[in-house]
């Protein structure tokens, strides 16, 4: 029994901070008015995303033996409760993700996610800088980035006109692997994790935008402002190369959603995935009427290692998945 | 041999890759927001030493190598191979090419304990202990009442190596010397 490891990853001390974070979160959105919500960690539907895999289980409840599915972020619910009329609404909600384990990535973490109806997606940038500057005062400015002017100044490429052979020639080049056959999202996601990520946010906050609109997920689309190429209303913050947002211009079509989550799945199956059962009350509150607005998700854990300038997410977390 | 996914990927777990067996050093899982997983890897090719960086998408596997560290005394050499006996009470020895023993060549000594790793059950390189007592053969007389300042001189120790000794060092002396950096560390 004695060398079980049942020590905490994260020192008492940095559990103190870490409380001391959470409490300025919260005090941060209660003077905006924005009200805290708790939603289940279960539902009836999965992420049906083709890159984060749901963990389920079978729960008895009035309805039987019913499959129910780990969150990986709150989202469905507290869209329902946008839909039910709640008004700007945030959460720290605990979000499940399988597989994902490492030093920037935990099985199980805090995601901070919050929605304003209103708001333009520059609104929720503007408030997103201003509550990582709460945590980080010394952080350096804030640069938006456009994704596209990215990959043309790190990799000499545009991104959405390149052809894909040629992409996936440098994809296997800069990433010492066989990319052929892979699709081109795929190409982009290592070209992006492994040239562009590590400098993003070495001198402030970069906030890159205009995403692929093979990168959508959940948000809408529009043309871009250079030639009308169709890019998602979507912006991801990074500082210190940690990815710590993920923002939306919130897609309130039920019908688009519907088709998304159903090409969702098809990917999915093309890829060896296993289908994920799709939240069908999320789509019949979509369908009610959710106001239009803007909704971001954050990484409480990656924002607390920069806060107390530790290497790893474990080194916040009480108990973090053991790595071995 | 068992094969591992990217998710079984830890440091000192054994794997062949390019037809060679290696040892993964370091591996690293990165994830841009939302899109295809990948892993980082470090890993030592056990052939060469060269140490190479990959990636791999999240979910491919990697055939386990049949690599086993084992302990084993130097014997003697006849003039071709090195022989090395394991400890464990077997008695079974092993032959060594000097291509596998590589830079040990000049640390050994007969009855230090080296370990000796093998793959598919062929040595493919031996490592010495981190210290070794070894004889200085040759180097300049000693300088008395040198002990206390800097300056250093060349000694040639009983197995060949050449490292920098303190000029007080006489030859017959037994030194103790660090084989990963090849300094000298004390008198033994």
């Amino acid at each position: 029994m004695s060398n079980i490891n049942w020590q905490p990853t994260a020192a008492i001390e940095t559990l103190r901070e870490r409380a001391r974070c959470l409490a300025e979160i919260r005090h941060f959105f209660a003077e905006r008015g924005v009200l805290e919500v708790e939603t289940p960690v279960l539902g009836h539907g999965g992420s049906t995303d083709l890159h984060l895999d749901s963990l389920s289980l079978t729960a008895t409840t009035p309805a039987g033996r019913e499959r129910l599915w780990l969150q990986t972020s709150p989202e469905f619910h507290m869209k329902r409760l946008l839909a039910a009329g709640s008004g700007p609404i945030f959460q720290l909600a605990r979000s499940f993700r399988d597989g994902e384990v490492g030093r920037r990535h935990n099985l199980e973490f805090t995601m901070l996610e919050w929605y304003r109806p209103g708001f333009s997606l520059n609104d929720l940038i503007d408030e997103t800088e201003a509550l990582i500057r709460l945590l980080l005062p010394e952080v350096g400015p804030r640069r938006l980035r456009r994704y596209r002017e990215l990959f043309r100044d790190y990799l000499g490429i545009d991104p959405f006109t390149i052809s894909l052979i040629e992409l996936r020639r440098l994809a296997s080049e800069r990433g010492n692997l066989n990319m052929a056959g892979s699709p081109r999202d795929d190409c982009l996601d290592l070209l992006m994790s492994l040239v562009i990520e590590p400098i993003m946010g070495q001198e402030g906050i970069d906030v890159v935008i205009d995403y692929p609109a093979s990168q959508a997920a959940l948000a809408r689309k529009h043309g871009d402002a250079e030639d009308g190429v169709e890019v998602a209303a979507r912006f991801e913050v990074y500082v210190q190369g940690l990815e710590l947002a993920n923002g939306y211009d919130e897609l309130t079509d039920a019908d688009e959603q519907a088709l998304r989550f159903v090409a969702d799945n098809a990917a999915r199956e093309r890829a060896g995935k296993p289908f994920v059962d799709v939240d069908t009350r999320l789509l019949a509150a979509l369908n009610a009427g959710m106001p239009e607005g803007s909704g971001v998700a954050l990484g409480v854990d990656r924002l607390i290692q920069l806060v107390l300038g530790k290497q790893s997410v474990a080194e916040v977390m009480a108990f973090a998945t053991p790595l071995s | 041999m068992a094969n591992y996914s990217t998710n079984e990927f830890k440091a000192g777990l054994k794997v062949m890759l390019d037809g060679d067996p290696c040892n993964i050093v370091e591996n690293e899982f990165v994830k841009p927001g939302k899109g295809q997983a990948f892993n980082r890897v470090k890993l030592r090719n056990l052939n060469t030493g060269r140490v190479w960086e990959r990636t791999f998408k999240s979910g491919e596997s990697l055939e386990g190598a049949d690599v086993l560290d084992l302990e084993m005394e130097y014997l003697y050499n006849d003039g071709d191979m090195w022989y090395f006996m394991r400890t464990d009470g077997s008695f079974e020895q092993y032959p060594v090419a000097k291509k596998a023993l590589g830079d040990t060549e000049k640390w050994l000594k007969e009855q230090v304990a080296y370990t000796v790793t093998l793959w598919n059950d062929n040595v493919i390189s031996v490592t010495p202990p981190n210290f070794i007592e070894l004889e200085v053969t040759e180097t300049d007389p000693g300088l008395k009442g040198d002990t206390a300042q800097g300056g250093s001189k060349p000694a040639t120790l009983s197995s060949g190596a050449v490292v920098k000794v303190p000029l007080f060092i006489n030859q017959g002396e037994v030194l103790k010397v660090d084989t990963r950096s090849g300094e000298y560390v004390s008198r033994a």
